[in-house]
């Protein structure tokens, strides 16, 4: 049975720090966001409580093993690493500056706590320049591969029904995740792979419609930082394991256009939500998924043919149209209370948009396909200058694109659509989303960060001045919402007095 | 994957939706004012662009993530 669609965003940015001798990327990242926390510190008053590791397990596997020697590098506790007052993660990632938006209740407020990411980051920018010596600056790019072989991720998260076996999900998402790229692609200049069977003449120019294809190198699999799967398995639910899934997504680009996240976001949740409800009626199988994803994301007509398991041979668009036909008849029925009745509608009206724009004039879609903005801008700009597509210019531009920079990031000068305004971005920077556990985190932050020891994404350490700490857990994403929580949280001036009046919430932590 | 889903699809290809209101579905500019902009786009492009291009493109190395 399909469940509600909470669902989040993690964005590890790139980072350059000029001035150094040097560079390391992990001190960097540190900088960066220690200089945020200390100037945020001082104005708010809120103290940084650390991150608690206690429900970390990345080397768990959904099809059902447990690999041991899977401890991701994030797990250094030295690194910064802090909860935000909008219950968002922040900390150093493996070598980047990472982002890890709270809790969402819908695709658009996933928009909304991605673009409060990119403040947060641009604002590091600022706390982090104003401390650096003279000659040293630091600048953040968002974007997922520096064009050199390397490649860090915008992963999505998914609030799913344990009771739905995962090969369903696997095999039911699959061909959504391999097609979706004609309108979540963020665009790319040049090859970095090639591969068996690939038809692409010259493998070192040209342009695509994604920065992650090409490091993507198996269907379905464990790994996130080599042999990237279309699938990742890692089991890792932050809740109740013996009710939820958090299906883990690293197949997809950082988004500048805040339609194209929505889309990335929203469709994918309406699949999940249909392969909950065994509401898809047809199994779409790729003859072979990584050379489809590849293929699609090389083919700027958008026409190309790919073959699936029968035989048949399809374009991204008709895979694309099926998935839209088959959620609109699912709205018909009223499936789309799981993403959200509004919201739910919003994305189908857009879906049927970009589908249409796409399959008729795919330049029509300029200001809301972030590839589509990029290609239009760097083709113009290649015959301006009379530019090869291998010219270093326009790997600059590529990556100036996704420069963080207002006065630098030529997203910002494409004519990209906004539909979350600047002030509601400004309120996502420091205030938690009101229906999701966020909730209870984030507030729990503004008002007693000097009586918590630690948190997590499913549960909040205090110290209430007694021998052993109290935990608060949150197992189900679904609690400590404003509805619940705001009164308990405005009435209480002390943790103590907060947690006495919690019922069935505390346990005591040893 | 049975035949079923196989005309299924192909269907889908000549009766695929062509939306009634794609107007309303066309991005706020139209491909015309877009054209008249992209003159002044790329100047400022030209002005925001890192001076040294190479040398930034060069010097842009990042570990590899997740």
């Amino acid at each position: 049975m399909a469940i509600k669609k909470i669902c989040g965003i993690e964005t590890e940015y790139g980072i350059i720090h000029d001035g150094l001798e040097e560079f390391n990327p992990a001190y960097s990242s540190s900088v960066l966001i220690t200089s945020y926390l200390a100037a945020r510190q001082e104005i708010s008053g809120a103290a940084t409580p650390r991150w608690d590791f206690n429900d970390e397990m990345p080397g768990n596997d959904a099809r059902g093993f447990l690999r041991s020697d899977v401890l991701s590098p994030e797990m250094h506790p030295q690194l910064a690493n802090a909860i935000l007052l909008n219950g968002a993660r922040y900390y150093v990632d493996h070598a980047h500056p990472e982002m890890s938006s709270p809790e969402c209740g819908d695709a658009l407020a996933a928009v909304l706590y991605d673009c409060a990411g990119d403040v947060i980051l641009r604002q590091s920018m600022d706390t982090a320049n104003a401390v650096l010596p003279e000659g040293e600056s630091i600048s953040i790019y968002k974007n997922n591969s520096d064009g050199k072989g390397n490649s860090y991720g915008c992963h999505e998260n998914y609030l799913m029904d344990r009771s739905v076996p995962f090969s369903e999900v696997a095999s039911g998402v699959m061909p959504h995740l391999i097609t979706r790229q004609i309108y979540c692609g963020a665009g790319k200049v040049g090859y970095e792979t090639s591969w068996e069977g690939d038809a692409t003449s010259d493998a070192t120019s040209g342009f695509q419609l994604t920065s992650r294809a090409d490091f993507i190198e198996e269907q379905i699999g464990l790994e996130t930082t080599i042999k990237r799967p279309i699938i990742n398995t890692r089991d890792e639910p932050h809740c109740d394991y013996r009710r939820f899934r958090r299906l883990h997504v690293i197949v997809g680009d950082a988004n500048m256009s805040q339609v194209a996240t929505l889309l990335k976001l929203g469709t994918t949740a309406i699949v999940l939500a249909m392969i909950e409800d065994d509401f898809m009626t047809t199994d779409i199988v790729f003859d072979q998924p990584v050379a489809a994803l590849r293929t699609i994301s090389r083919d700027l007509s958008l026409r190309k043919l790919v073959p699936l398991a029968t035989g048949e041979q399809v374009t991204a668009l008709d895979i694309q149209w099926e998935f839209y036909e088959r959620a609109r008849k699912f709205s018909d029925s009223g499936g789309l209370e799981h993403v959200g009745e509004a919201c739910g509608q919003l994305i189908l009206d857009r879906w049927e948009g970009v589908l249409t724009g796409l399959e008729t004039a795919p330049e029509s879609q300029a200001a809301v396909v972030d590839w589509v903005a990029k290609y239009r801008l760097v083709e113009a700009y290649r015959q301006r200058h009379k530019l090869s597509w291998e010219n270093l210019r326009l790997k600059a531009f590529d990556l100036q694109y996704h420069d963080l920079r207002l006065n630098k990031g030529i997203a910002y000068r494409a004519g990209l659509e906004k539909i979350v305004s600047d002030e509601a971005v400004a309120e996502a920077v420091s205030n938690p989303p009101q229906d999701t556990r966020a909730y209870f985190r984030g507030r729990c932050l503004e008002k007693f960060s000097q009586h918590i020891l630690a948190a997590n994404w499913d549960s909040v350490l205090f110290d209430v001045g007694q021998k052993y700490p109290q935990r608060v857990s949150l197992m189900d994403p679904n609690e400590g919402t404003a509805e619940t929580m705001a009164r308990l949280i405005d009435n209480h001036e002390s943790p103590q007095d907060l947690l006495a009046h919690m019922p069935g919430q505390t346990s005591v932590d040893l | 994957m049975s035949d079923g889903t196989q005309k299924k699809i192909s269907r889908r290809k000549s009766e695929s939706p062509r939306s009634s209101s794609a107007e309303q579905l066309s991005p706020q500019e139209s491909a015309l004012d877009w054209q008249e902009d992209l003159d002044q786009i790329l100047d400022e492009i030209d002005e925001v662009l890192e001076e040294n291009a190479e040398e930034f493109v060069k010097s842009y190395v990042q570990k590899g993530g997740q």
